[in-house]
């Protein structure tokens, strides 16, 4: 599994740079991803998707539908799409440190 | 000299089918020596290397691919099939492979011109690998790493006017027969309707907003040559409410044998002079036709327009005049809950641009239905065998017609709303009690 260096923190990713483990997230984590993923400020509503995101799994254990990830933080689909260029699943979840959807994509 | 031995797969170069290991050698023999010089921004021995580990599949009976991938473009929820090897040192040409869905034109008619296009792009940053087409209607590109993905979209987009197919829990790419392009037997434009709901509901097919994935499908009749009924969430299959068209001369010409039955499709064995009465009046599933003193007869009433006698007469039976679309709902493969066909849902709709009707009364009622109410994962057939047709025909606002079930239930657990029951559901046992005693 690769290892890549960012602000100090040592982060072990997949091929498609997800994390190897939800625990090993951490700030520098979402710095190292935003640029990785087309976004140059990351703003409050990036850090509400997180937020979101990371609560849910802790709670339920997978991430949410795309949805419930919409009713909860009040953003339609189209402006998560603005927020997070690659989308909710390659993007959102990957900087909150969640795991790599899985299944027929 | 190939780059592996590939000793199995070569096996399959014998024998008179196009053998698809040839081809790739091919290829791979066609990149080797790069007569075009074309500055290969994949490895230049991919195609040797996805030989290579075919082969150790074959040795081994596993799949050599790990599992998943999710890679793709800015904007995109979909569109590209990660995939990478499990043995990247051994093969290193294909450590990535992702296939990248393209969106096909309706019907898969194509000019050369096109298609070089294409070619000449995948070989430039692609394995030079597709699949014509994938089950879906996709163009396939098979191969390629993840850096190339935005220079293909790139291209696609700018230099060819072109776009990605879908993948993911989305509106997948529509499909669609061939239809009035070059069949008598189509009842509605399928070419139309496919192109312009494609164009219609591209955010839908592009960004995953769904519970699990939706397929279109569009059937010009009821022969079914996409297999709309079995491969797509809502099938749309052409038919007609009036009348059969009969040629009398044309019967004739079958009854006399100038014109071959099923346009000479069995013209390979003997099976005898043409009997009309024998393979077509006699096979037909409702028994609504008649030949007598030279001359056939159809009770239209009757007819349950299964396509039969037109597929064997088509040159003296023809659809009617008065066409539209069936809408079936529902079909999917086996996981999870077993395999469906779609159920019909609407048994006759007019299929005319620009479709509003399918649109407005059909396709957003379900998809705001399901999107409300189906679970993570949960095809719209599932969501029907749990929630009821009887939910499925509330959603679209129409009156239940026996030509929505083929049976009635056997069983009597039958639901009642509760302003249908006279007195609702809230009794009062002590009311009970006074003529009923413990």
């Amino acid at each position: 599994m690769p290892e890549v260096e960012f602000q100090g923190k040592k982060f072990n990713v997949d091929e498609d740079g997800f994390i190897d483990d939800y625990t090993n997230w951490s700030e520098e984590w979402v710095q190292f991803v935003k640029q990785e993923e087309g976004i140059s400020e990351l703003n409050d509503e990036h850090k509400k998707v997180i937020d979101v995101l990371r609560e849910y799994y802790e709670k339920n254990g997978i991430a949410p539908m795309v949805r419930v990830l919409s009713k909860v933080t009040g953003f339609k689909l189209k402006h998560i799409y603005e927020l997070f260029p690659s989308g909710p699943g390659k993007g959102a979840c990957k900087m909150a440190g969640l795991p790599k959807p899985t299944g027929c994509v | 000299m190939a780059k592996h031995e590939t000793p199995l797969l070569s096996q399959l170069e014998t024998g008179p089918w196009p053998s698809f290991v040839s081809d790739i050698k091919r290829e791979a023999e066609s990149r080797a020596k790069n007569e075009k010089g074309i500055d290969y921004q994949i490895p230049v021995d991919a195609c040797e290397d996805l030989l290579g580990v075919l082969e150790l599949s074959y040795k081994h009976g596993r799949t050599h691919w790990k599992h998943g991938g999710i890679v793709g473009v800015f904007g995109y929820g979909g569109g590209v099939i990660g995939r990478y090897c499990d043995q990247p040192e051994q093969f290193p040409g294909v450590a990535h492979f992702h296939t990248m869905r393209v969106s096909q034109p309706a019907g898969k008619f194509y000019t050369t011109e096109y298609l070089k296009g294409l070619c000449d792009l995948w070989e430039f940053r692609g394995s030079g690998i597709t699949n014509m087409h994938g089950s879906t209607g996709d163009i396939i590109f098979i191969g390629t790493t993840t850096p190339q993905l935005e220079e293909v979209f790139y291209e696609l987009t700018h230099t060819f006017n072109q776009d990605l197919g879908g993948s993911g829990s989305n509106l997948r790419t529509p499909s669609d027969c061939v239809g009035q392009a070059r069949c008598e037997f189509a009842c509605y434009d399928t070419q139309a309707i496919c192109h312009e709901l494609t164009n219609y509901y591209q955010d839908e097919l592009h960004r995953p907003a769904f519970p699990y994935k939706f397929k279109f499908k569009f059937d010009g009749c009821p022969n079914c040559c996409v297999a709309s009924i079995a491969r797509s969430d809502l099938s749309f299959i052409g038919t007609w409410r009036d009348e059969i068209r009969i040629d009398a001369e044309a019967v004739k010409a079958y009854v006399g044998g100038e014109l071959k039955p099923n346009g000479g499709a069995h013209a390979g064995r003997d099976w005898g002079a043409f009997d009309i009465q024998k393979e077509v009046v006699d096979l037909c599933p409702t028994k609504c036709m008649r030949y007598a003193d030279g001359k056939l007869e159809i009770n239209n009433k009757e007819c349950t327009r299964c396509m039969h006698c037109i597929n064997v007469m088509p040159r003296a039976l023809r659809i009617g005049n008065d066409r539209g679309v069936t809408i079936l709902a529902g079909a999917k493969a086996p996981i999870l809950d077993g395999a469906q066909m779609g159920t019909l849902i609407v048994p006759f709709m007019k299929a005319e641009a620009p479709y509003d009707d399918i649109k407005e009364k059909v396709i957003e009622p379900i998809w705001d239905w399901w999107m409300e109410e189906g679970k993570n994962r949960e095809r719209l057939g599932e969501l029907m065998k749990r929630q009821g047709l009887q939910r499925m025909i509330e959603v679209l606002g129409v009156d239940p017609d026996p030509r929505m079930v083929q049976e009635p239930r056997s069983n009597p657990y039958i639901f009642w709303k509760e302003d249908e029951v006279e007195g609702g559901w809230k009794r009062d046992i002590n009311e009970f009690r006074k003529y009923h005693k413990r």
